[in-house]
């Protein structure tokens, strides 16, 4: 706030604060006119022919406007509300936050402090913290993985046996903690049209969908080439490298043979974000179990 | 309005203006002990009231106090039954009721509520008791006010506090033993155990009462209460109020025992200010109805015990209606109160059977706001729900999940395991039904939702919710 601004605000809330003080002051008596009647009960104010008694309020009322008057005048004193001045109490409310933050992180502890050092196979195995788990899931991470975490269109499913990183506790942390980029390069450019619809038909055929012999006989040359450094010799994929099984019939994005040419032409990036700096550490390893527990659900027939 | 408040007026400079002040300290009120049929019935309207607020937090039902409104838990447990934050419709529901009832009281009887059973009043009375215990009666009163401090002052003025202490204690922690647990607090607080919190509640309850019933008393009712103001809207002709007769008393004044007053002119008032001295309000009811009075009878049986002296009539400050005064009879029957009653019945019956049906548990279904509708996975068609369960019984329940749909397509479902739920919990469930791709032939159909618990088939909740596919 500039110096001006201050200043206004200042006295307009003084000048409201003085001005109020003086309309109470001066109306708690009311002139009588000597020339009308003694026997005169009214206050002499009339309005529309509607006249005032002069029927006294109690005291205590009018004290509790004066003890109004008094709090304003300390709370100003105290508490930032003029101007610039930020009051003798050294109130901000950044620092009310931080108060209240702290308080919080006190009784989250309380909550989670348990779950700190447990192993996450032993909190999976807590009904308690997999509610709580499934709490932070469904505030955090529902949103792209789906309220059941079976995944979308380039969001993986969690909830089956397929990792593309690893599906231990300690991998699972390590997705959480620091996240990850997930890069398919284009490789179009590489290994041509051709190559990519021959490329399609031979990962078709792993898969045991409907696919083109011929053609794939000539895709898994191309695979053999090019595909084979990351998605391995049986193209069963690299957990290390987070490439993807390509033999399960599982996908990331579409199983049809335009999506499949669409991700050999163009690649695919893809971005699981960090969760170290927007989550704290107990939650982080609540969620992980709860993760590591969705394999653990399964299929009812009805 | 002929004895209006006397006000203090100021003379400033050589007086030529007069002013006069606005705002006066009142005056005490002292009430002058009275006995009769009204003061009776006031005893069995207020003290059963009274009894039921001390002593409900004290009795245990299943195990648990009888009225408990656990705050922090967000659970009200009243009796047999415990409401939860989603009732508070019940709650709106009940507060219109009473005050239907209280419309409907108001219209036949007048301002009874305040007079006979308003905790404002009772409390007043009470305190009251203890001022003539330790002081003695009204003129008692007065003069020990007036009177030099001594010994017998002090103590007669200790006693009348320390007994109001004491009943502003009990108040406060029966108050605050609703919420807390009146057991727990009482044995907290005397083993100096007690939460923070409970103590400066108890610590401000009793304050307010004492201050309350004490000191501010009447004023509450002329002043604050927004009841007092708009109870003239109710009032009709037939509304039985307290009158007094102006036909028959005036002329009012003193007279000899063995005089035929009536051939003086003169009515069967006696001027004796009995009916002003007993008025809790401080009013004097000659002067015609007044938005001050309560309605509490006591200037009824002040004047009555008089009339009884003198061998007059009985009932020349009575409760009757404008009508009777003006020569015809009160109607108690009149399209008004038909009304109240019409709808007070309503809404009575239909609350009763809105708590009676009430289920304890409670689901709501929401579908997965994803991307997509659906989603295809291994030859099914995913479709992901939400369940929200809500036990709001007694007792912890395992609860089930199962879907109902069309009969031609083979349903699964994926769940969490276990879905057990402690009293009053809520959690969100998230499902994932699924039918095989080849079969489905709608796109878009209903299925319902089934939450039951395990160890009992009737906590049921059934949902609609629809199940979506791709385009056909």
């Amino acid at each position: 706030m500039s110096t001006f601004w201050s200043v206004w605000v200042i006295v307009l809330t003084l000048a409201n604060l003085a001005l109020i003080t003086w309309v109470l002051f001066a109306n708690r008596k009311v002139a009588v006119d000597d020339q009308a009647e003694p026997e005169n009960k009214t206050t002499g104010h009339v309005y529309d022919g509607i006249e005032e008694y002069d029927n006294p309020l109690p005291k205590w009322w009018f004290m509790l406007f004066v003890a109004t008057l008094v709090f304003s005048a300390g709370y100003l004193v105290v508490y930032p509300g003029l101007g610039n001045f930020k009051g003798f109490g050294n109130w901000t409310s950044v620092g009310a936050l931080e108060a209240s933050q702290a308080k919080a992180q006190e009784r989250f502890h309380e909550t989670f402090g348990k779950y700190e050092n447990m192993p996450i196979e032993q909190i999976a195995q807590s009904p308690e913290a997999l509610k709580m788990g499934s709490r932070i899931f469904a505030n955090n991470c529902a949103v792209c993985h789906g309220a059941d975490a079976g995944g979308n269109f380039g969001f993986p499913n969690l909830t089956d046996n397929a990792w593309l990183y690893g599906g231990t506790p300690e991998k699972i942390l390590e997705t959480l903690y620091n996240g990850r980029q997930g890069m398919m390069p284009p490789q179009g450019p590489v290994i041509g049209e051709e190559g990519v619809r021959n490329a399609t038909e031979y990962v078709l055929s792993l898969n045991g969908l409907e696919h083109d012999t011929a053609m794939a006989a000539e895709g898994q040359k191309v695979f053999n080439t090019v595909c084979m450094a990351c998605h391995g010799m049986d193209a069963k994929g690299n957990q290390m490298l987070g490439a993807p099984n390509l033999t399960d019939d599982i996908w990331l994005y579409g199983s049809n043979r335009e999506q499949i040419q669409h991700t050999i032409r163009g690649g695919r990036t893809n971005m699981m974000p960090a969760q170290k700096d927007k989550l704290r550490e107990d939650k982080i390893r609540l969620v992980a179990a709860y993760v590591y527990s969705l394999s653990q659900q399964e299929e009812e027939k009805q | 309005m002929s004895d209006l408040i006397p006000t203090r007026e100021e003379q400033e400079g050589d007086g030529e203006v007069r002013y006069r002040m606005l705002y006066e300290s009142e005056d005490k009120v002292y009430i002058r002990h009275i006995k009769g049929v009204f003061t009776r019935v006031r005893k069995y309207t207020g003290l059963p009231l009274l009894l039921a607020f001390f002593f409900l937090p004290w009795i245990n039902i299943d195990g648990r106090q009888s009225v408990f409104f656990d705050l922090p838990t967000r659970q009200f447990h009243i009796f047999w039954t415990t409401f939860g934050p989603q009732d508070g419709f019940l709650l709106g529901w009940l507060l219109i009721i009473a005050a239907f009832a209280l419309f409907a009281v108001t219209t036949l009887l007048g301002r009874v509520w305040c007079g006979f059973t308003c905790p404002q009043t009772v409390w007043t009375m009470m305190f009251i008791w203890a001022e003539r215990v330790c002081e003695g009666d009204r003129n008692k009163r007065m003069k020990l006010d007036k009177a030099p401090w001594n010994l017998e002052k002090v103590l007669r003025k200790g006693g009348t506090h320390t007994i109001w202490l004491l009943i502003s204690l009990a108040t406060a922690l029966a108050f605050v033993g609703y919420f807390y647990g009146v057991r727990e607090l009482v044995v907290d607080l005397a083993t100096f155990n007690a939460h923070p919190q409970g103590v400066f509640w108890v610590a401000f309850f009793t304050f307010a009462t004492y201050m309350n019933a004490g000191f501010l008393r009447e004023q509450v009712c002329k002043y604050m209460c927004p009841y007092a103001r708009f109870q003239s809207v109710m009032y009709d002709e037939d509304t039985l109020a307290v009158y007094y007769d102006a036909k028959r008393g005036e002329t009012r004044g003193p007279r000899k025992k063995n005089v035929d007053y009536k051939a003086e002119g003169m009515g069967d008032c006696i001027d004796c200010y009995w009916c002003v001295q007993v008025c809790p309000v401080d009013i004097d009811i000659r002067d015609g109805m007044q938005y001050e009075c309560i309605n509490c009878g006591l200037c009824v049986d002040a004047c009555n015990s008089v009339m009884d002296k003198m061998g007059y009539e009985q009932g020349l400050i009575r409760f009757t209606s404008e009508d009777e005064l003006q020569g015809g009879k009160t109607r108690f029957l009149r399209p008004r109160l038909f009304g109240y009653a019409l709808i007070l019945v309503a809404m009575t019956g239909l609350f009763a059977q809105q708590v009676m049906t009430r289920s304890p548990i409670e689901a709501e279904i929401t579908r997965d706001r994803g991307a997509r509708m659906f989603r295809e996975s291994q030859g099914q068609v995913q479709n992901v729900y939400t369940v929200k369960i809500n036990n709001m019984d007694q007792a912890p329940h395992e609860f089930t999940i199962k879907v109902e749909g069309k009969p031609e397509y083979d349903y699964s479902i994926r769940k969490p395991k276990t879905i057990y739920l402690v009293p009053g919990e809520m959690f969100s469930v998230p499902i994932r039904v699924s039918v095989p791709r080849d079969q489905l032939k709608d796109t878009k159909h209903d299925i319902e939702i089934v939450v039951q618990a395990v160890d009992n088939p009737e906590l049921v909740d059934k949902h609609r919710t629809v199940f979506i596919g791709p385009k056909q």
